[in-house]
């Protein structure tokens, strides 16, 4: 069964002005239940603009989303966004710094909490602490903390476990560790990829890292010029090397990469 | 006036106008979004409170003064989310538009006192002064205390109190309440807001409504307290609003809304006595604007202040051998 499938998404951005920029080019994709998968691309090959058009921020000019049997193009953001969870690299981005652990627990389980006259109740908060302990962070005795005084890599932790914790059916992940340490950007990865495995998540993740692009996941597509250039999965994904997507990737985007490839290399 | 007489009017002033505060507070803090129809909605509170206690219902005069205010902040949260109009430019419109509805609330003149023309048994036309919620209270008080002579500012400032603190209390709670959590979230990181399935706009729709409908509340209770509307009134009110939460925040902090709450309410009172010793030391009336402005430089600057002599310190203690 397919959980989210896009048909003929277009986007041009500033159509009538010199910055006019085809965003979305007839993108296609067929996205398996459980399927994990990676996206590559280079700067401004799309990759956010496509997750942006799943999530809702903008009409597309063209296309349809369907997600299960659901046709959720027209939907508002908030409206598809308890079937959506999504981590964007910033981890500020989504978590409200004033307010407490608990209550932005609560606020991003609203859809799902047990009906009570306060926002905070004690029953969601025992599942709160629980689902917080599985983080190993401490934060499970924290929760009256305001969010803003967590370190970069908790926030995101935390983001993560709200992003998930309405039981989302697809999970998008834009280069969500890429503004942590080393070492902290490990971590918080083991816990996606063990929250996704536990819940069966469906997910996609934009990474810049060829060799967790290869490694992660059940497939992997490549971006470019607002097109999908490249889709690999199964068999051939296992047996392909780092060369072998660095020659896809050159291929794809031709010349201009020649400076990326450096960096990559 | 002895001392003790002027704090009682400093702080009676200062109740009635703690709801605007309150209604400050909501947008600039909770809201994180500066709000220019409060200067607007505090005039509609008073000119529609006006107009319904000279008909003869003081209480639901109160009633329809804030609705009017919740209806001015309807307006301006619509500029802001369905037509995207930036919050201070919103605030701006409505506010603008409303001097015009507030004149013809007033029946077509800038002012308008709580009286109504009535004939005497000897058949003389003469002005009776309208019933309001405030002149019932200190009969209700001297007949209590069996004292003809009972203060009317004690009365005003215990009415008002009570009133405030029910207020006050109500607010605190729905904070909590999933409904007042989404606004204060909405204030903290909107787009967490909508990718927790929740209607954004809504909330800050609603928000703005119930801060103005505070303000509004505001210009309802002094409109009757003072038996007067008057069209000018809300001119620089903003301002004062914002001293009185600043400086509660001075004295409070503002850890949370329920702090935030009580210190807008004692911002307001302290406020008024600051303004009360001023007028003790002479300065004329028309001085408060620039002291309200001040007053508000000086409580914004604080901190920076505050950072700045904390680095000169830890420079000269790295100086020191």
């Amino acid at each position: 069964m397919s959980s989210l499938r896009l048909i003929g998404l277009k986007k041009t951005f500033e159509r009538g002005t010199p910055n006019e920029k085809l965003a979305l080019d007839n993108v296609n994709l067929e996205v398996e239940d459980g399927d994990f998968i990676t996206v590559l691309g280079s700067n401004g090959a799309g990759k956010s603009t496509l997750f942006n058009a799943i999530l809702g921020k903008f009409r597309l000019d063209r296309g349809r989303i369907l997600l299960g049997e659901e046709d959720i193009t027209r939907q508002r953001d908030f409206e598809r966004a308890y079937k959506i969870g999504c981590l964007y690299q910033n981890p500020l981005r989504g978590t409200a710094p004033n307010m407490t652990i608990e209550e932005n627990l609560a606020l991003a389980y609203t859809r799902r909490a047990s009906k009570s006259f306060f926002a905070v109740n004690r029953r969601d908060s025992a599942y709160f602490r629980e689902l917080l302990a599985e983080l190993n962070l401490g934060l499970e005795d924290r929760m009256k903390t305001r969010m803003g005084q967590l370190s970069g890599g908790q926030r995101q932790a935390a983001s993560l476990l709200m992003a998930t914790i309405a039981r989302p059916e697809l999970l998008l992940l834009d280069e969500h560790t890429a503004a942590l340490d080393p070492a902290t950007a490990e971590k918080v990865q083991a816990l996606t990829e063990r929250i996704v495995a536990e819940r069966r998540l469906t997910c996609l993740m934009i990474t810049h890292n060829m060799q967790a692009a290869l490694t992660l996941g059940t497939r992997t597509i490549m971006m470019h010029g607002g097109r999908i250039v490249y889709d690999v999965k199964g068999e051939e994904r296992a047996s392909l090397t780092l060369r072998d997507l660095m020659d896809r990737f050159r291929a794809a985007a031709g010349e201009e990469l020649d400076n990326d490839r450096m960096l990559l290399g | 006036m002895n001392t003790a007489g002027l704090i009682l009017s400093a702080l009676s002033q200062g109740m009635i106008y703690a709801p605007m505060a309150l209604g400050v507070l909501i947008a600039f803090r909770v809201l994180n979004t500066p709000d220019l129809t409060i200067d607007g909605s505090f005039v509609v509170g008073m000119c529609v409170c006006a107009v319904v206690t000279i008909a003869g219902y003081p209480y639901l005069a109160l009633l329809c003064g804030m609705a009017a205010g919740a209806l001015a902040g309807l307006a301006t949260g619509l500029l802001q989310t369905k037509l995207r109009i930036n919050p201070i430019l919103s605030g701006i419109l409505t506010m603008t538009g409303l001097y015009t509805i507030n004149y013809v609330i007033l029946g077509g003149q800038s002012n308008l006192y709580l009286q109504r023309a009535s004939v005497n048994a000897n058949g003389v036309e003469m002005q009776v002064a309208s019933d309001t919620m405030y002149k019932r209270f200190r009969a209700l008080m001297v007949a209590l205390s069996g004292d003809r002579k009972f203060d009317n500012n004690l009365s005003v400032l215990i009415l008002t109190a009570l009133i405030v603190a029910a207020l006050a209390a109500l607010l605190a709670v729905f904070f909590y309440t999933r409904p007042g959590m989404a606004i204060r979230a909405t204030g903290d990181n909107e787009e967490m807001v909508r990718s927790s399935s929740i209607n954004a706009d809504r909330a800050r729709v609603g928000g703005i409504m119930i801060s103005n409908a505070l303000v509004a509340f505001s210009g309802a209770l002094l409109c009757e307290q003072q038996r007067y509307a008057d069209l000018n009134f809300g001119n620089g009110m903003l301002v004062v609003g914002l001293a009185s939460v600043i400086i509660g925040q001075v004295f409070f902090g503002r850890r949370s809304v329920t702090l935030g709450i009580i210190s807008a309410v004692a911002g307001s009172l302290i406020y008024r006595l600051i303004l009360q010793i001023a007028y003790k030391i002479e300065m004329p009336s028309y001085a408060v604007k620039l002291l309200s402005a001040a007053i508000v430089v000086l409580a914004l600057s604080l901190p920076l202040v505050r950072r700045l002599i904390r680095e000169r310190r830890a420079e000269k203690e790295v100086e020191a051998p």
